[in-house]
Formats: C-alpha cells, sequence, structure tokens
C-alpha cells in the first residue's frame, strides 16, 4: 500500500513536469494540425458570415488547380535537384577533409560555413551572382564572349538557379555527419584492405559507402524536410517566379494565406505538405530507426 | 639502379595522387568560400567596384554607414538577441523538465505520449503558419517577440536530446542524493543538470543559430520594426524593389551576420561537434 501510494505520487509528479511542454505543444502542434485538417473542409465565411462545411470542395478545387500541379512538381524537382547532389557532394568534401590535407582545418570551415548563414543572407549574397546586368556570373560569361543568361528571370533557369544556391547552403551541414561516421570506421579495415591490395574505389564501394550507409539514411531525411520546409531564400530570389516556375509548397501556402488571404485553401495545400511529412516520418521511424541504436 | 627508379617513380605516384586530391578539395573550398569573400569584399568597396576587382580599390565603411541610417539595425539586433536568449532558456527549462519526466518516472502511456512529443520533429511551426498565427492572434501575441519564440519553446528536438542524455545518467547517483534527502527538484539540478552540461552546450548552440537564422515565422508574426529579428529586417531591406545599392546590401548583409560568424569562427569546433551531437538522433 505504501509503495502504491509512492508509485502514484511519482506519476503525478512526473506528469507535472510534463506539462509546460504539453501544453505548448498542444497549442502550437497538435491543436494547429487538427485545425488545418478542419479548416481544409470550409470556404471562409465572407462580411461575418460563419464559415462554410463545402466537405471535399477544397480538394477538388485543388486537383484543378494548374499553379498547385505545377507548385508540387517544382517541389518534386527541387528535392530531386538539391538532395541527391548535396548528399554527393558532402560525402566528397567529408572524404577530403577526413584525409591527410594541407590546410585541412581551413578546407573544412570553407565547407561549412554556408550552414551559419541565414538562408535570407545566403539568397542575399547570390542575388550579385545571379542579376541579369551586373551580376557576377553574366560578367564572366561576357568575358569569355558569350552572351548572358537571365538566371532568376527565366522560366527555364530560375529553378534550377534556386537549387544551385540550395546545394551550396546544404551540403557543408551533411558534410559533418558523414565525417563523424567516417571517423568511426575502423582503421583496421583500411590496412587489413591495403595488405590485400584492393583498389582505393572499390574499398570505397565495398566498405566504406556500405557502412556509411545509416548516415545516408539520415541525411536523406533531413534534406527531405527542408526540401519542403525551407523557402527563405525565395522571398530574395525570385518571389515564387517568374510565373510560378520557383513556387514551392509551403510558399504557395504562405501566398493563398497572406497574400490571397484565402486561408481555407491554404489549409487544404498544408494538408498536402502534412501528407508528405507524414511519409518521411514513416521512412525514419520503420527503415531508420531499425538500423540506429535508438529507443 | 632500376630498383631505385621504380622507387622513385613509386615514391612519385604516392606522393601525386593525394596532391591531386588536394587540389581537388581547396578548388572546392574556395568555391565554397567564395560567395561570402565576395561579400566581403563589396561591403568594403565602393560600388563602383562591384564587379571590378582590384586590389588597389579604395577601402570604405560608407556602405555599413549607409546600412545603418537607412534601416533601424540596432533595433533588429536588439530584437534578435532578445528572441535568442528568450528561446533558448524557455527552451531548457521546459525540455529539460520533459526530458527528465520522460527518461526517469513512470507515467502511463509514457512510450506513446513520447511518440507523440517526436511528431514534433516533422511538424514544425513554419509547416502550420497559417494556423499558428491565429493562434497567436488569439492570444495577443502578434507583433511580439513572444510571439515568434513561443512556438518553438516545447521542442521535441530538445526534449529527445535531454531525455537520451539523463538515461545515461547511472541511477546509483540518484538514489545516493536521496539517500542524503534530496527532493525531486533538488536531484535533478544537483546531480542530472550538472551531468547534461555538454548536453546543453550543443543544443544551445544549434538553437543560437537556429533561431538567429529564422525567417518564416518571424516574418508572418511580426509587422513593425519594434518585433522584427534581424534575418526579417534584412529581408526587407533588401527585397530589391527598395532599390537599395548592392554594395549597401552587401554591407547590410554582413551586419545581420557578423556576430554569428565571428562566434563561429571563433568556436569553429564547438560549433561544428554541436552540429553533430545534436544531429546524432
Amino acid at each position: 500500500m505504501v509503495i502504491q501510494n509512492a508509485d502514484r505520487r511519482m506519476q503525478i509528479y512526473g506528469a507535472l513536469l510534463l506539462l509546460p511542454a504539453a501544453v505548448l505543444l498542444g497549442t502550437f502542434a497538435y491543436l494547429p494540425t487538427v485545425a488545418t485538417l478542419i479548416n481544409s473542409f470550409f470556404l471562409p465565411g465572407f462580411r461575418g458570415a460563419p464559415p462554410e462545411f463545402v466537405g471535399l470542395e477544397n480538394y477538388a478545387m485543388l486537383v484543378e488547380d494548374v499553379t498547385f500541379w505545377k507548385v508540387a512538381r517544382n517541389n518534386l524537382i527541387y528535392a530531386l535537384g538539391t538532395i541527391p547532389t548535396s548528399i554527393a557532394l558532402a560525402l566528397g568534401m567529408a572524404l577530403f577533409v577526413n584525409a591527410r590535407l594541407p590546410g585541412r582545418g581551413f578546407v573544412r570551415m570553407a565547407y561549412f560555413t554556408p550552414t551559419i548563414l541565414p538562408m535570407i543572407a545566403a539568397a542575399n549574397i547570390w542575388m550579385f551572382f545571379y542579376a541579369p546586368q551586373i551580376g557576377l556570373f553574366n560578367k564572366l560569361l561576357g568575358a569569355l564572349g558569350l552572351s548572358g543568361v537571365n538566371w532568376l528571370g527565366d522560366p527555364g533557369m530560375a529553378l534550377t538557379s534556386v537549387i544551385v544556391m540550395t546545394v551550396w547552403k546544404e551540403a557543408g551541414f551533411f558534410m559533418i555527419f558523414y565525417l563523424a561516421a567516417l571517423q568511426s570506421i575502423p582503421p583496421e579495415l583500411k590496412e587489413a584492405s591495403d595488405l590485400e591490395g584492393t583498389s582505393r574505389w572499390s574499398f570505397f564501394w565495398r566498405v566504406t559507402f556500405p557502412l556509411l550507409m545509416p548516415t545516408t539514411l539520415f541525411v536523406l531525411i533531413n534534406a527531405l524536410i527542408n526540401a519542403v520546409r525551407v523557402v527563405d531564400h525565395l522571398f530574395i530570389l525570385t518571389k515564387g517566379g517568374p510565373n510560378n516556375a520557383t513556387n514551392l509548397l509551403l510558399y504557395y501556402v504562405y501566398e493563398n494565406a497572406f497574400s490571397f488571404f484565402d486561408r481555407t485553401y491554404a489549409a487544404t495545400i498544408t494538408v498536402v505538405i502534412l501528407l508528405v511529412l507524414a511519409v518521411v516520418a514513416t521512412l525514419k521511424f520503420t527503415v531508420l530507426d531499425r538500423r540506429t541504436h535508438y529507443q | 639502379m632500376n630498383q631505385a627508379s621504380t622507387l622513385a617513380a613509386v615514391k612519385r605516384f604516392v606522393i601525386r595522387v593525394p596532391s591531386l586530391e588536394t587540389v581537388a578539395a581547396w578548388l572546392l573550398a574556395i568555391v565554397w568560400i567564395f560567395p561570402l569573400l565576395y561579400a566581403i569584399w563589396a561591403a568594403f568597396h565602393p560600388s563602383a567596384y562591384m564587379v571590378r576587382f582590384d586590389l588597389l580599390a579604395p577601402l570604405t565603411l560608407e556602405n555599413f554607414a549607409d546600412a545603418w541610417a537607412q534601416a533601424p539595425f540596432a533595433r533588429y539586433y536588439l530584437n534578435t538577441f532578445l528572441l535568442v536568449t528568450g528561446v533558448v532558456l524557455a527552451q531548457f527549462v521546459v525540455c529539460t523538465l520533459a526530458g527528465f519526466a520522460f527518461a526517469r518516472f513512470p507515467i502511463p502511456g509514457r512510450d506513446f505520449l513520447f511518440m507523440l512529443v517526436l511528431i514534433q520533429l516533422f511538424v514544425f511551426p513554419e509547416v502550420l503558419i497559417v494556423e499558428n498565427y491565429r493562434i497567436a492572434s488569439g492570444l495577443g501575441l502578434v507583433d511580439t517577440i513572444t510571439g515568434i519564440g513561443l512556438p518553438y519553446v516545447a521542442s521535441a528536438f530538445g526534449i529527445f536530446l535531454l531525455r537520451q542524455t539523463f538515461k545515461t545518467i547511472p541511477r546509483e547517483l540518484e538514489e545516493a542524493a536521496r539517500v542524503e534527502g534530496l527532493g525531486w527538484m533538488a536531484i535533478l539540478l544537483k546531480v542530472y543538470v550538472p551531468l547534461a552540461k555538454p548536453t546543453y552546450l550543443a543544443y544551445g548552440l544549434v538553437s543560437i543559430s537556429h533561431h538567429w537564422n529564422n525567417f518564416l515565422w518571424p516574418l508572418v508574426v511580426t509587422n513593425s520594426v519594434e518585433s522584427r529579428p534581424l534575418t526579417v529586417g534584412l529581408g526587407i531591406f533588401s527585397a530589391p524593389e527598395t532599390g537599395v545599392n548592392w554594395a549597401t546590401v552587401s554591407a547590410a548583409t554582413l551586419l545581420s551576420i557578423a556576430p554569428l560568424l565571428v562566434a563561429f569562427l571563433l568556436f569553429q569546433r564547438q560549433f561544428v561537434q554541436s552540429f553533430l551531437r545534436a544531429g546524432i538522433r
């Protein structure tokens, strides 16, 4: 009886410790998620009228919305353009700075520095490079006798330009995780393979790369999340233009909610983002966690 | 003779292979650091030299003076500073309590609750901007620094990190403290928190850099100089339609990133390690 009371007290104490976090998570994570879902079935009420329940009408509108499909396609291209490139570069960078290298400290710092900058600041800097008249890239092309490109203004080029900047910003961050993983690989493996005369190339593909698989998955999850979450650079570089060529899902939500004041349609697009994130979360909790010591 | 020349060839080979890698590594490093160096160049030279590289170009601080005069950067600094310290301290308190509860208390349904917390690793405040804005405005938090920070205080990530750390601390220490008659709060503060110092440092650095750099949510929830952090101020300052010249924009950009960049250069190792420690989950 005494023990039971002590147990009960511990339970209550523990619940009280959780309370602040629970209230805040409820207010800014669960409540808004549920509200978003509910709102996606409504139309906003005009002139003080209550919101009108319309069932799946917003979703029907979404399916018909040419811009939405363009934005979704852009986001897919953006993910496919940024993720493999930045992961490959990150791995390359990690291999470079893991080896003996003159000036290794500087090289590592150079790779990692963009990570520390705000995306807004990075976009500001890259604006100089992309500007059509005075931008550095076009000046360089001009010096080679080539005509300039309208990097951010040409609908066929703009998304690529945004992708290039994102890769520059992200690769160094992912490098850190690869570097840590490389340093945890026992040096005996390398020694053994040297004795057997395995080439560096096949050592990498048969030993290093498979051992880095959990890191690659971890980095992949982060990169996927970033591909839907981070749109800061669009505010400086393109505002989603030209003609929505660089518009991404979250930016489209922002536009609908705060420029077109269509909150319920914004909620509908948010539900799509939440579904994408749910897939990523499932991927993490099923595939990744079986491979890592996570409890 | 023959053998010696073979040896020399082997040596040359051995030296040459890494040097090729070295060249590649350095080239990539220069490409990566170049944008930042370019911004520094542009900020310290008259705008006429923006695309004309001339080592003898006169240095100037005028761009910084212009930027400082054209936007209330002092206010933005103060706001960012208040935001970052406020968020980090609040996160420490809330996440410590929750992490401790998850690590040591037999709460019914604990694993389920913990999974519920982890969902926030994927559903961030910025994804829910529309509803979070409504909630913030319902609470009267629009256009306040509290409004920028509050959605991030109960960070699943912080709770997770601290729970992991607390779990690794041997129970014997706790029991010894209990024998001495300490209560739960005293045990938390005297045993668990001091032993988790490296985790706090790592989480703090990652959190500082995240909130210093955050943009979308602060943009949505603020609408006046009194609450805008540096990133939002900079974003408004350098919007192309404002027609500010590039040298001034570079200076403003450097002003906004300087404190964090200097801190990074000074504490590089800690930064890199904390990103790493915080990243491995």
